[in-house]
């Protein structure tokens, strides 16, 4: 069996104080690791919005199981059944009104490509930001 | 369904000195299981198919013969857009899984520091040395990604990146190490028991023990032995020594030491010397000081083993050897690629082992995980299944 440590070396800090209010977990978190980061794209860019755009699915999905849990606890309690969930209608009005979310839902996510589309389509709204300084400046 | 789900992170199992998770944390663990099993068994092999029908044919065309090492593969492969998403993606979920795992053990750091200590004042296996000179192997890199590495205590007591690997190996693995992630001890430990039945050591040393996850099935399957368990991380002890308490494992020590100077301990000292997934994070020097340590330690007729990943060798393909690489440099364990080239027959000689008695063989980790969880026909991620190459033999 093992024996009891004891001597100079025992140390294991078992009597000193424990003061972690230095710790900033919010950054801490997310510390860079020692050497430099490879980026597998030809352009950095896409890699870093890669990272973002799964950071972001993450989240999805830990909401996700978030409501898993609350229908499922709601089910437990008798307030409601999840195949109410699933089997759910709404009405016409209430089917509009989800349209409508989803719709809005989706130009958010799509800003920039329909921007970017637009760019093409009207190249006069689409003057370097320069040229117009120097056109505003002759205003 | 066919398709193979990973074990949901709440079978890990938790004990006194574990982290707390909140439910979201919970949640984000089993989606980046999930999407490592997805990256690992559906895009991975994209690389192969890339490999084969257009990177290794457009090389051959270019220079009228094939490649001549795995860097030649690579140089070709950072330019397929397959495996350029496969590697961004198993970089991005490294990443996660670090930043992830810290948020959570960092909010709590305090809280678990205490409940180490406590651990530690019902019963002290641990031994820290105030002024411990962590070998330079160690703090060049932070293995695996993890920031702060093993060494890093960010407050006296603090066991926080030791919470973080207990914690988040179960993501990186899949889950396929077992509940207490001690999948690689318990297969050394079931396989030194049924090869050498008469064996009764005493004294054992496992270099390298990190948490000791894969030294607490060794000191369970060899109740009547010491196991002492060496390392260079504070964080990775403290939380170690108090995780064994927590587990009622009390044949247990952990020491901190250099494997490269162990002068802790006598000579002809341990009836058998372990190392598990521990050579690849030394250096190139210090290997074989370490070898050269071993042999001093270990007694006559004792046993030397350690298990690792495969070396390369002139049988395994280049792509496998490029494939097999990736987590020397992207992983963060740089050392991993020059230790690979090694051959183990020459180490084991620096530590005493015959030619004649060196063995080579290959082992599947032991889990407890449901049978329907057991992996048996996963497709191969290189350097992440858990199937292992063990190395080792009796000193003469």
């Amino acid at each position: 069996m093992a024996t009891e440590l004891s001597g100079s070396h025992s140390s294991g800090q078992l009597n000193e104080a424990i003061d972690a209010s230095a710790v900033n977990d919010i950054l801490m978190a997310g510390d860079k690791s020692k050497g430099a980061r490879p980026y597998f794209f030809e352009d950095p860019a896409v890699e870093r919005v890669l990272n973002i755009a799964m950071a972001v699915a993450t989240e999805v999905a830990v909401v996700r199981e978030r409501m898993d849990t609350i229908e499922r606890l709601l089910e437990s309690k008798g307030v409601l059944f999840q195949s109410e969930i699933e089997n759910f209608v709404p009405t016409d009005e209430q089917a509009e009104e989800r349209q409508l979310w989803h719709a809005r839902f989706a130009a958010r996510i799509m800003r920039i490509v329909q921007q970017e589309v637009d760019a093409i389509a009207k190249p006069e709204n689409n003057v370097p930001m320069r040229k117009i300084a120097d056109d505003i400046n002759e205003m | 369904m066919s398709y193979q789900l990973p074990p949901v992170w709440t079978k890990l199992q938790q004990h006194a000195v574990f982290p707390e998770f909140n439910h979201d944390e919970r949640a984000r663990y089993n989606f980046l299981a999930n999407l490592n099993r997805f990256v690992s068994t559906v895009i991975a092999p994209g690389n192969k198919t890339a490999y084969d029908q257009r990177v290794e044919p457009a090389f051959k065309k270019e220079n009228g013969r094939t490649f001549k090492d795995r860097f030649e593969v690579g140089e070709a492969m950072k330019k397929d857009p397959v495996y350029q998403m496969w590697a961004a993606l198993r970089r991005s979920t490294m990443e996660m899984r670090q930043q992830n795992g810290r948020a959570t053990v960092l909010r709590q750091a305090s809280a678990l520091a205490n409940k180490a200590a406590a651990q530690l004042k019902v019963h002290n296996n641990l031994q820290l040395k105030d002024g411990f000179a962590v070998p330079p192997y160690l703090t060049h890199v932070d293995n695996h990604l993890m920031p702060g590495s093993y060494h890093t205590e960010y407050f006296k007591g603090d066991v926080a990146n030791a919470a973080n690997y207990d914690s988040g190996l179960f993501v990186t693995s899949g889950g396929m190490l077992g509940s207490l992630t001690d999948g690689g001890g318990r297969a050394i430990a079931k396989w030194v028991k049924e090869t050498y039945p008469d064996f009764k050591p005493k004294r054992i040393l496992d270099i390298g023990c990190g948490l000791g996850h894969n030294m607490l099935p060794i000191a369970q399957a060899f109740p009547e032995a010491t196991v002492i368990g060496i390392d260079a991380g504070a964080p990775m002890l403290r939380y170690g020594a108090a995780r064994a308490n927590a587990l009622g494992i009390k044949n247990v020590e952990f020491i901190q030491a250099d494997a490269a100077s162990m002068n802790e301990f006598a000579d002809a000292d341990f009836d058998w010397v372990q190392t598990t997934m521990f050579l690849h994070e030394t250096g190139g020097k210090a290997i074989h000081k370490i070898f050269k340590e071993i042999n001093r330690v270990l007694k006559p007729k004792g046993l030397n083993l350690h298990i690792e990943q495969p070396q390369y060798t002139p049988e395994m393909s280049m792509y496998e050897q490029f494939m097999r690489d990736w987590d020397a440099y992207y992983n963060a364990e740089p050392y991993w690629g020059h230790m690979h080239d090694l051959e183990p027959i020459d180490l084991m000689e620096e530590a005493g082992v015959s030619k004649e008695s060196f063995m080579q063989v290959g082992v599947k980790a032991v889990n407890d995980l449901d049978k329907k969880k057991q992996d048996g026909k996963v497709k191969e991620d290189y350097g992440r299944s858990p199937i292992w190459n063990v190395f080792g033999g009796w000193k003469s």
